[in-house]
């Protein structure tokens, strides 16, 4: 009987505020769906991460005979140079860290050239001898090319050493960039969330002071009191937080997985099945911000 | 039941005490009025034992518990032990008799089958059996009063304070809401109310405890509004007199009341109402 009371007073107030309850409902829906797209992004990112990582190599570039860089003084490397670079790699102090490496020579390099720019006119002005020969390394911790650089940046006929993770550090603090741009908004809209759940809250009160006015002096617990207000925000903000879980899976299915993985074929996307922990973790936040603001906008009718 | 003990409150705001190391002791049972005017400190009095106060000095203990001491978690339990009646009644004008008298219980959380045999009880000792149903507006001020002292009652509380219940009532009506207060007591309730109504304290012979400047100046059982030792306020000082004064004669109204209007009646259209010309552009 006295829960099915609350629940009747709660009800009454979404009832009585409609209009305040709704604002609640699309503030919490936008700011959780940035606070979901942050964690997706979070997500891709680490995914992404592990994907391209794992095919990240340390390229130990030889000199050509047009290049001026590192120990190059426009002469070809040598064969002895090559051979020098192959027994350091090869080396036992080495053997630890580097999980395989094959040398790529002229030609190679021209037929890989002209594959991954198949169709575009630069694959006309190359020729062989322009690109370098290169020994491709692949480590067992990618973490670790520092050890590449030192065994053989400064040998004899090396050109230069690139570890390809510095190309995808340069994408992932981007991506980085925008997911703490999703953050910072999605913190701005939390806080007007909570403000405008107090203010509806205190609204509510305000219009049912002579209730609670009756129910301090009759000595209804603060409990009882608080209650039915601290319901009221969670029920708005749940119904939010709902909306706002429903939008993320919308975002992940029709864009990401729909859209995106389309237009970038080669690029692994998150999934729905990857996601959905997230939802949870937004209705639980969605909960104890509006039964915060709730319990602190109420606090102030129930000082004896 | 209740004891001042050189009680003291000051509002933040005030710069005169409204409670100035007030004594009193009130045992089970008593009917004890508190008069004095506006502003004596009746009120505060009454705040102070709600503990909707906390006493600025002194030691307040009710029903064996310290006011002082008592958190303020523990103030909606200690409460229920208490029924206030107000002179602006504060019914819900939503809620049916029978609704607001069940709201006391419901928010405690009785059973409705409780509810349902205490309030018609209770509206039956209050004198409203017949009244159920009504909304707050459907009722006289008196029968408003009343079914507040209803509310107040029904959680058979161990006092019932009264702050001025009389106030927005009529002699005939104060009466009767009288009755009911005398038969609350008679039936055990320690009684403390605030007024100003002389024709009532005067009726009662009961206790009387007298406030002014927050003092406690009199104290006396079955006492009257006013005694001749203590005049409650002596305005003699207050203005400045004339040696030749002379009671204001009230004359006799000396013009002819307008006529009423009655639209059925064909002599009334031949009222004049010229006299009415410019004095403004509202219709009667």
């Amino acid at each position: 009987m006295k829960l099915n009371f609350v629940l009747l007073e709660a009800w009454n107030g979404v009832r009585r505020n409609v209009s305040m309850v709704v604002s609640v409902i699309l503030v919490t829906l936008v700011s959780l769906t940035f606070v979901g797209s942050a964690a997706l992004l979070q997500l891709q990112i680490s995914d992404m991460k592990s994907y391209w990582y794992d095919k990240a190599q340390v390229a130990v570039y030889l000199c050509t005979q047009y290049s001026t860089l590192g120990a190059c003084d426009q002469q070809e490397v040598g064969a002895e140079q090559i051979a020098a670079v192959e027994a350091q790699l090869g080396s036992t102090t080495l053997a630890p860290y580097i999980d395989k490496w094959y040398f790529e020579d002229h030609d190679e390099a021209y037929a890989n050239f002209t594959e991954q720019f198949a169709g575009s006119p630069v694959v006309d002005l190359v020729t062989p001898d322009l690109l370098p020969q290169t020994f491709w390394v692949n480590l067992k911790d990618p973490t670790q090319s520092a050890i590449v650089f030192e065994a053989v940046g400064g040998m004899g006929g090396v050109e230069s050493v690139i570890d390809q993770r510095s190309y995808l550090d340069g994408i992932f603090s981007m991506l980085n960039a925008a997911s703490l741009t999703a953050v910072g908004v999605a913190v701005l809209m939390l806080i007007a969330a909570a403000l405008l759940i107090a203010t509806t809250i205190r609204l509510s009160a305000f219009s049912r002071r002579r209730e609670l006015a009756i129910m301090r002096l009759v000595g209804a617990s603060n409990w009882y009191i608080q209650t039915p207000f601290i319901l009221e925000g969670v029920v708005a903000a749940t119904i939010g937080s709902v909306l706002a879980c429903g939008a993320i899976a919308g975002i992940v299915v029709f864009f990401v997985d729909g859209y995106l993985a389309s237009a970038l074929p080669a690029t692994s996307f998150i999934q729905l099945a990857d996601v959905w922990f997230v939802f949870p973790g937004l209705l639980l936040a969605g909960a104890v911000l509006a039964a915060t603001s709730a319990y602190v906008a109420i606090s102030r009718y129930l000082r004896v | 039941m209740i004891r001042f003990e050189t009680v003291s409150k000051v509002y933040r705001s005030g710069n005169r005490p409204a409670l100035h190391e007030a004594t009193l002791e009130v045992k089970p049972g008593e009917f004890v009025f508190l008069v004095g005017a506006s502003g004596s400190g009746k009120s505060s009095f009454l705040r102070l034992i709600l503990r909707e106060e906390r006493a600025s000095a002194g030691l307040i203990h009710v029903l064996g518990q310290d006011l002082g001491r008592l958190s303020n978690r523990k103030v909606p339990a200690y409460r229920r032990n208490l029924g206030v009646v107000f002179q602006d009644f504060r019914l819900l004008p939503t809620k049916t008799v029978f609704d607001n008298v069940a709201f006391a219980l419901r928010v405690l959380g009785q059973s409705e089958a409780y509810i349902h045999d205490a309030v018609p009880e209770v509206l039956g000792l209050v004198g409203l059996g017949n009244k159920e149903n009504r909304l707050p507006h459907e009722l006289s001020g008196g029968e408003q009063q009343r079914v507040a002292i209803a509310r107040a009652v029904v959680n058979k509380p161990a006092i019932l304070l009264a702050d001025e219940p009389t106030g927005n009532l009529d002699p005939a009506t104060s009466a009767g809401i009288m009755d009911v207060l005398r038969n609350i007591n008679a039936a055990g309730t320690t009684v403390l109310m605030a007024t100003h109504d002389t024709a009532i304290v005067n009726d009662m012979k009961r206790r009387v405890v007298e406030l002014r400047d927050g003092r406690i100046i009199r104290d006396e059982a079955g006492g009257e509004y006013v005694t001749r030792a203590n005049p409650i306020v002596d305005v003699s000082d207050s203005f400045p007199t004339r040696a030749d004064s002379q009671p204001i004669a009230i004359e006799p109204l000396d013009f002819d009341p307008i006529p009423a209007f009655d639209p059925m009646s064909p002599t009334s259209e031949a009222i004049d109402l010229s006299y009415l010309d410019g004095i403004g552009e509202e219709p009667l």
